[in-house]
């Protein structure tokens, strides 16, 4: 199967390997080395998608990158991806595509092609205007319409079954973009002995010599980018990534690139990546990526038929596709007269260029008659005719500067045009490595000013458009490239010799006259994918926009998968027109990252799933499976959350915990909390300033809890602090703020007292922890520490002491998070399953019972102990949570002291930590509940908030739920009955002291 | 991207270092000594100059020291790095910017 229109020979397909493909279902025939665009237009296919606002019928305006209009769907199931350009996607055996953006049936009928009809309800900032417009007519009318239009392709709903991975290169010199510019360069840099990579976005390099007939040193343009290549893939130091899309230039020459590694092929190796995202660092950057062809900007120049003259000549000599048989040529540069020769050469009947420039030169002129093919300078098209396709040109004489129509119009049939209204060099990475743009007014371009980071551009990216001329400028570039990296060079290589027809700038015609003004008749589309048309920019104008910015958001122009790569110049050339500035002034929108566009998976990589962050592990992690836990993360630790017994859910786990700690003995591990270990001369000073309370008494082998505050004065971490010996002590943090009080504290050190002789060292991952608590845990210690007094007597509260756990040399901390008689046994880590054995064994006449995170929680709020980051979000200060206490009045500095000490700090309405409790005992408010003042909710919007519950969780203890909020000024109503706003209706609740549970303290020593 | 010279370790990449806001603000030696609106300077408000700013930076997956960087808001660019403690070099001394 060849498809109608595909030439008999000639082209850089294989036409050993055909190739079956379905389009809309329909099964289709191409070869290998097409593009699905290629083979479609070889098919005859030209109508393959539908427009975005307007539902246009639209064809293929482009061959690669710059396309708007060819956006497809491909794959089926979890393989599907949305939205690739016809023009890039490799053509393989079984390539499933469809259009995107139409109704059922494809983009042959589309139900809402009436949209059209609506466009003058639909302008420039449509969105903007409805949104402030009636509210009725926007959620009635437009969202649904919009709703049920929007969108583009579809994405799969399944995982993504494909591996992606991370690639880091170093190199010496990165060439980007495989065209002869790119070649030429890479391969002066390589003789120096340099670490090249040279990148491109296709499979085969060669860039536009693929796409037209060139000679060098009497071979065609791909022969010699082979033989180049070649000699390349020799040189043991080069890299070359086809396929790969270097999308984005950041600082110091670092640039990322996509390789695609499976999408050409039919069948992908399972052992090979789908795609790598390369993160390459080069000492030097060669840029040569070339230029983009500019539509003109005609009336109705949207119908499919209507192409790039640049991507016209491609079909033709590159994949040996007749787009038309009756063609016109539409431009304002010699160069598009080269795709009317490759027409007329190809078997096309009838081939008319219609240029706008009044003169053109002789032999121009000369070459074409001969040729067949028929001239008519100053003349436009400035209209066209047709619906699935282009059928008709409308040709009329236009002024010398391209401003009037000068004379009737005649009526061309045609089922082709072929536009060119100049080059962009695409600019985006240099201008992504913040160099600056200037306007070249000969080329009628932008092209590189200033650079900022070590790179060169070269050949068409760099405006230079003629082929020996970027050879020249290429190889030069690469010599000096290696130079300038350190490599010794010598001069570049004699340029080989080209035939290849000279390079002539166009005149410029940014926006093609008509019988009418546009926004009259008919379409002057200036960015296809978005529908934008000349009119909306001229209406921006009329409404008072003129930066370039404010304008492509107005529009729209310039957004999209293709990010206006077709559009962007004749955007704002327009806007310049119409504000009558020159085009340099009112400049380029700016060109981000990424070129293309790249998928999540690249992006992702491996760090995936449980590859996403390490997971932190006690030494007793595999005990706790073993009784079945449930775990949660806290940071990127795991720990037991509760330990559900068969036919337990968490609730009745939660509660026999709590109930066995209280009545018996409980045993927590206690790892994961944060240990800093503190040393040096001054460590009891350098407490004294990051704790509010004061350190320098405290005596050794005693334990004291304290407060961190920022210098703002509001709560950042607190934990109990041991002296360990003279110059010694011993810190402990919350499991999730171990790391940023690690840093905090690093930080005042090194930067504002490194005249204190203070040395700190993270110690979590030496210690292993267990905690025994309840009315039994000295029976139990008792037996785990044969030898040495643990009794409150000789071992009091907040004091700490070595002993001899289980045969394995401990410190034993008398402290207490429950509030019961509580031991925290602390051995080196690796110890701590072997301790956490002996401790279980020790408690078994004691029914000892294993306690996760949430019964840690219910048994501290019962006794009003805070979690930072939990009571607190880093607005509260300790004199909010009742702690008065615990900030010296004495000491004359500490962090947080200068802001603690301001009168607003002590506004005695100022949200306080109170204890709730309902009225009715069975509820158990949702954290984050708002309080209101009683029958608040019956009044109108907007109803004062009072506060927030901050912890909330059911006592067995108390038999009732309970719960810690922040209130305003509750401290002083304690007693008084507030209410808790519920989505089902406000539930009465009564202000309490925080500690709920053994207020006096007796339980602490058993 | 940067590649930040560590005055430690040398060149490594910006991904391993963490940012610590303007440089050269010391502390108040006695804060009580501010009245509320000079100790809300000292607590909130930083320079944003259009040119060269002296920062501090952290190599948080290295030596996990502080130092100081001198880099040009414009470009972009890092012009110098020094150790905490050390003034800054003069910029004249500087590799300058390209623009």
């Amino acid at each position: 199967m060849t498809g109608p229109d595909r030439l008999r020979d000639g082209g850089l397909i294989d036409r050993t390997k055909p190739v079956t493909f379905t389009w809309n279902g329909r099964v289709l025939g191409g070869y290998e080395g097409d593009t699905l665009a290629s083979a479609l237009l070889a098919n005859g296919v030209h109508l393959v998608a539908r427009s975005f606002k307007y539902r246009r019928p639209r064809g293929i305006l482009g061959h690669g990158t710059e396309e708007p209009n060819a956006m497809v769907q491909t794959g089926d199931g979890n393989r599907t991806e949305p939205n690739p350009k016809a023009t890039v996607v490799p053509l393989v055996e079984g390539l499933r595509a469809k259009s995107v953006n139409t109704a059922k049936g494809g983009p042959e009928s589309d139900p809402r092609a009436g949209m059209g009809m609506l466009s003058r309800f639909m302008p420039a900032g449509f969105y903007y205007k409805m949104f402030h417009g009636s509210q009725t007519m926007w959620q009635r009318v437009w969202e649904p319409i919009i709703r049920q239009a929007a969108g583009w392709g579809t994405c799969p709903t399944e995982p993504d079954p494909d591996t992606y991975d991370h690639m880091n290169l170093h190199c010496d010199v990165l060439v980007v973009g495989g065209g002869p510019a790119g070649i030429a360069a890479a391969r002066e840099a390589a003789k120096s002995g340099a670490r090249v990579v040279l990148a491109d976005e296709q499979e085969r390099f060669g860039g536009r010599l693929l796409d037209r007939p060139r000679n060098l040193d009497g071979l065609p343009g791909h022969g010699w980018a082979d033989r180049e290549v070649a000699a390349l893939a020799e040189e043991a130091e080069v890299t070359l990534l086809p396929r790969t899309t270097v999308f984005g230039y950041y600082d110091h020459n670092l640039l990322c690139a996509l390789e695609r590694r499976t999408d050409h092929l039919a069948e992908a190796p399972s052992h090979v990546t789908r795609q790598r995202l390369w993160h390459i660092r080069a000492r030097r950057v060669v840029l040569a990526t070339g230029a983009h062809e500019r539509p003109l900007v005609f009336a109705d120049n949207d119908r499919p038929g209507i192409m790039l003259a640049s991507a016209v000549a491609a079909y033709v000599h590159r994949w040996a596709v007749l787009p038309g048989r009756e063609a016109v040529v539409f431009t304002n540069n010699d160069g598009a007269w080269e795709a009317a020769h490759l027409l007329k050469k190809a078997g096309a009947p009838a081939v008319t260029i219609i240029d706008s420039r009044p003169k053109v030169s002789d032999a121009l002129k000369r070459d074409a008659e001969q040729a067949g093919i028929t001239v008519k300078t100053g003349h436009a098209v400035t209209g066209t005719r047709g619906g699935k396709r282009v059928t008709a040109a409308l040709v009329q004489p236009v002024n010398a500067d391209g401003t009037r129509v000068n004379g009737p119009a005649q009526t061309l049939a045609c089922d082709l045009i072929a536009t060119s209204g100049g080059w962009s060099p695409v600019v985006h990475l240099f201008s992504q490595s913040r160099g600056t743009l200037t306007y070249d007014d000969t080329w009628a371009c932008f092209r590189p000013g200033v650079a900022v980071q070590p790179q060169a551009s070269v050949g068409a990216c760099n405006g230079t458009f003629g082929l020996a001329e970027t050879l020249a400028e290429a190889a030069e570039a690469g010599v000096e490239a290696a130079r300038a990296a350190g490599f010794e060079t010598a001069a570049p290589a004699p340029a080989p010799s080209v035939e290849a027809p000279e390079a002539t700038p166009p005149v410029p015609l940014w926006l093609v006259p008509a019988d009418t003004a546009p926004g009259r008749g008919g379409k002057w589309f200036v960015d296809f994918q978005n529908d934008t048309t000349a009119a909306d920019i001229l209406l921006a104008v009329r409404e008072g926009f003129e930066s370039v910015e404010h304008v492509k958001r107005y529009t729209l122009a310039g957004f999209g998968t293709d990010q206006g790569k077709t559009a962007n110049i004749n955007a704002l050339a327009i806007l310049a027109g119409t504000l009558g500035r020159p085009i340099p002034e009112v400049g380029t929108t700016t060109f981000r990252a990424p070129y293309t566009p790249v998928t999540f998976g690249a992006m992702a990589g491996r760090n995936l799933g449980d590859r996403l962050e390490p997971q932190r592990l006690t030494n007793i992690h595999d005990r706790h499976v073993a009784l079945r836990a449930a775990f949660e993360d806290v940071g990127q630790w795991k720990r037991p959350w509760y330990y559900p017994k068969a036919g337990e859910d968490m609730h009745a786990a939660v509660a026999r915990e709590c109930k066995a700690t209280r009545d018996s003995v409980g045993v927590l591990d206690a790892s994961t909390l944060g240990k800093i270990d503190i040393q040096g001369p001054d460590a009891a000073e350098f407490l004294n300033r990051v704790y509010t309370n004061a350190w320098t008494k405290l005596a050794v082998g005693r334990v004291r809890y304290g407060i961190m505050c920022g210098e703002d004065g509001m709560v950042f971490d607190d934990g109990t602090t041991a002296r360990i010996d003279e110059n010694r002590y011993l810190m402990t943090t919350t499991t999730g703020g171990a790391a940023h009080v690690m840093d905090h504290l690093e930080e005042y050190l090194q930067t504002e007292w490194p005249d204190l002789r203070v040395r700190l060292t993270s110690v979590t991952e030496q210690w292993a922890t267990v905690a025994v608590a309840g009315p039994k845990a000295l029976e139990v210690v008792k037996r785990v520490c044969p030898d040495d007094a643990m009794a409150p007597a000789d071992f009091p509260f907040l004091s700490w002491k070595t002993a001899t756990a289980a045969g394995i040399p401990a410190r034993i901390f008398r402290i207490s998070f429950t509030g019961e008689l509580q031991y925290e046994i602390n051995v080196p880590w690796h110890h701590g399953a072997d301790l956490w054995d002996a401790v279980m064994e020790a408690g078994k006449d004691f029914d000892i019972t294993p306690y996760g995170t949430e019964t840690m929680h219910v048994l501290r709020a019962e006794k009003g102990f805070i979690i930072t980051g939990q009571e607190t979000d880093g607005t509260q200060t300790p004199f909010d949570l009742g702690m008065d206490w615990i900030v010296s009045k004495k000491k004359p500095d500490f962090i947080g002291r200068r802001s603690l000490f301001r009168p607003d700090m002590q506004r005695p309405d100022r949200k306080q930590l109170v204890g709730l409790k309902p009225e009715d005992p069975k509820v158990v408010l949702p954290e984050g509940t708002q309080i209101v003042e009683p029958g608040a909710l019956n009044r109108p919007p907007p109803v004062p908030m009072l506060g927030f519950v901050t912890s909330s969780y059911h006592s067995p203890a108390l038999e009732s739920g309970f719960a810690l909020a922040l209130i305003a000024g509750g401290r002083d109503r304690l007693g008084e009955t507030v209410e808790a706003a519920l989505p089902s209706g406000p539930v009465t609740v009564r202000l309490h002291d925080p500690v709920f549970y053994d207020a006096e303290g007796a339980r602490r020593d058993g | 991207m940067h590649i930040i010279q560590c005055p430690y370790c040398g060149p490594r990449e910006e991904v391993e270092f963490t940012y610590g806001g303007q440089a050269h603000i010391a502390r108040p030696e006695n804060p009580e000594a501010l009245d509320d609106a000079q100790w809300a300077d000292v607590l909130f408000m930083r320079d944003n100059p259009k040119g060269i700013f002296a920062e501090r930076w952290m190599h948080a997956a290295g030596c996990r020291r502080w130092f100081n960087a001198l880099r040009h808001t414009v470009s972009h660019q890092i012009l110098a790095t020094y150790r905490m403690g050390e003034a800054p070099p003069a910029p004249d001394t500087l590799e300058e910017a390209s623009r």
